[in-house]
């Protein structure tokens, strides 16, 4: 069969050629890489050999006397994500109403909503914690500012494609009620998108928590803070129990969220058939 | 004819019209419930996170004032000297610039081939075998939960400061985020090609490589393609804590007040980011844009 078809079983000259230099222009630019970084395999086995010590060192993990440093440390991140999504998703949806085209037909006003969510969301929530820091001082509350910033950009971007993916039967139902323009996106957007919408956020929320675990790597407030400093002091079991005690929580908010968001998108779903 | 519109008896009605208040008072009191609980928590995390509305109010006026310290004064008449002096140390920048790339580039690439060999191990569809599952899975969690800052921190104590901290950073937490992702693809895949080769005799390599890579290529290659995008965004602040690239000016500059440096370096930032965007973007219509075609 080969032998009497053989152009069903060779590829395409240009593709063959064309993944051929794709995977050899990827290996050389990685290969530049390592030369430039300096890479060695002598220092990168003496590097593993070092995490290999620093492992054996944070066993068994311990909070010596900081135990409760370190929980209301912990309080205070779930405290900064809590608010920073919240506060971001509150302010997030009046700009993605105007960001999405099928509410305000306003093209100038639409492309400049897009581009300023983009430039908020081209700065890390790290570099955000910086600016607040210089604002409202080191603590906690920097932290709250740069997560709620960071989740404006994100959250103004994907509300605005849910309510574009929204569809226009009911704004047109609403509409010939007699529904004026506020009542068609009362009754005809919101309920369509608001369960979209709290399962991003609740989503968000699960990933803010980890974000703001390191926030304090910065001075704005949380584990991080901790965190940093018993590595650079080489506490490595507190820095093991440290990291527990993150991990355990991510995964318990983690649970509670997606068991939170099925039980949100049931009702909802429940609710409108 | 209006009369034809008439609606039910009252005896037929007044059962409807209850149920739908009771069902309107259910649904009302889960809003409010959880309103209230919203309310609470609200509270509490003010609370926790010190929250000073006060202290907000009367720094408020300086985060805008802030912008407009970082901002350079750009005349008219003097625009290219004034645009040099902003840009004084632009090659500096560019080479930290391509560094910070580097270490996205190398440390997604890492991860995603790290992230392919286990993802299949973790897909319930093509590992039996329950304990190599849980602890494919299990490491995978493990290694996308921490940001890739907090594996920085410590690979700058071990490998010391530099880019490569960082690139294994990346890779390892890439590999975890990838990992998941990927086997989520594989779980979704045909099984009726995978089938096919073990019943002309393939083994688990073979069948995987001829019956499950060809239909998820494409998504792979389009997860790490956005993998890469977020990476670029991670890769600059590595630098923070020492893990190589632009991120350390960036730090050194705003915690010593050098106004114009932040903000030129920022727009370096932000270019490169919409730049990188967009370019991936475009990559991933077109790369699903070909699959569709040969398929």
């Amino acid at each position: 069969m080969r032998r009497r078809h053989p152009e069903v079983f060779r590829a395409p000259v240009v593709e063959r050629c064309l993944s051929l230099a794709i995977v050899v222009g990827g290996t050389a630019l990685a290969i530049y890489t390592l030369w430039r970084f300096g890479f060695s395999p002598t220092k990168f086995i003496d590097g593993l050999d070092k995490l290999g010590i620093v492992v054996v060192l944070m066993m068994p993990p311990d909070p010596g006397s900081q135990l409760w440093h370190y929980v209301s440390a912990l309080a205070e991140t779930l405290a900064i994500a809590f608010l920073g999504t919240l506060g971001g998703a509150l302010l997030a949806l009046p700009i993605s109403i105007l960001a999405a085209k099928n509410v305000v037909a306003n093209r100038i006003l639409h492309f400049a909503s897009r581009r300023f969510l983009d430039t908020i969301r081209g700065v890390d929530t790290l570099i955000w914690a910086l600016i607040w820091i210089n604002v409202v001082g080191l603590g906690p509350f920097a932290g709250i500012l740069a997560i709620m910033t960071s989740d404006f950009g994100s959250f103004g971007k994907l509300f605005s494609e849910a309510i574009e993916a929204s569809d226009r039967k009911p704004v047109d139902g609403v509409r010939s009620a007699g529904g004026s323009e506020l009542h068609s996106f009362r009754f005809g957007i919101l309920p369509q998108v608001m369960p979209v919408l709290m399962s991003q956020v609740l989503y968000y929320f699960e990933s803010n928590t980890r974000s703001a675990t390191i926030i304090g790597i910065v001075g704005a407030g949380g584990i991080g803070l901790y965190l940093a400093n018993e590595i650079a002091q080489a506490e490595w079991q507190r820095v093991a129990f440290i990291i527990l005690m993150i991990l355990v929580t991510v995964s318990v908010i983690d649970w509670v969220s997606s068991r939170l968001r099925l039980a949100m998108i049931g009702r909802r779903a429940g609710a409108g058939a | 004819m209006a009369k034809t519109l008439a609606t039910l008896p009252p005896a037929q009605l007044a059962p409807l019209a209850d149920a739908y208040h009771a069902a309107m008072a259910v649904k009302r009191r889960w809003t409010v419930g959880g309103l209230v609980l919203l309310v609470v928590l609200t509270l509490l995390s003010a609370w926790a996170g010190q929250v000073d509305l006060v202290k907000f109010w009367a720094g408020l006026p300086r985060f805008a004032s802030y912008f407009h310290d970082i901002v350079p004064r750009l005349r008219f008449e003097t625009f290219a000297a004034d645009m040099a002096e902003w840009f004084w140390n632009f090659d500096g920048w560019l080479a930290l610039l391509w560094d910070t790339l580097l270490v996205a580039y190398v440390g997604t690439l890492a991860g995603a081939m790290a992230g392919f060999v286990l993802c299949f191990l973790a897909s319930a569809n093509l590992t039996k075998s329950t304990p190599i599952r849980f602890i494919a899975r299990r490491s995978l969690e493990f290694c996308r939960t921490f940001p890739e800052i907090v594996f920085a921190l410590m690979f700058v104590y071990a490998f010391g400061f530099g880019p490569m901290p960082g690139v294994l950073a990346i890779a390892i937490h890439t590999a975890g985020a990838l990992g998941k992702q990927f086997s989520e693809v594989v779980e979704n895949v045909d099984m009726h090609p995978i089938e096919g080769l073990t019943a002309s005799g393939a083994n688990y390599v073979e069948s995987i490589r001829f019956g499950v890579v060809p239909q998820v290529l494409s998504n792979f290659v389009s997860y790490s393609l956005l993998r890469f995008e977020i990476n670029v965004r991670g890769a600059t602040v590595l630098g923070f804590v020492g893990a190589g690239g632009i991120g350390k000016e960036l730090i050194s500059s705003i915690r010593q007040f050098y106004y114009a440096d932040v903000s030129a370096i920022l727009v370096i930032i932000i270019g490169t980011v919409f730049l990188i965007d967009w370019l991936t973007e475009m990559l991933r219509h077109r790369l699903l844009g070909i699959v569709g075609d040969t398929r």
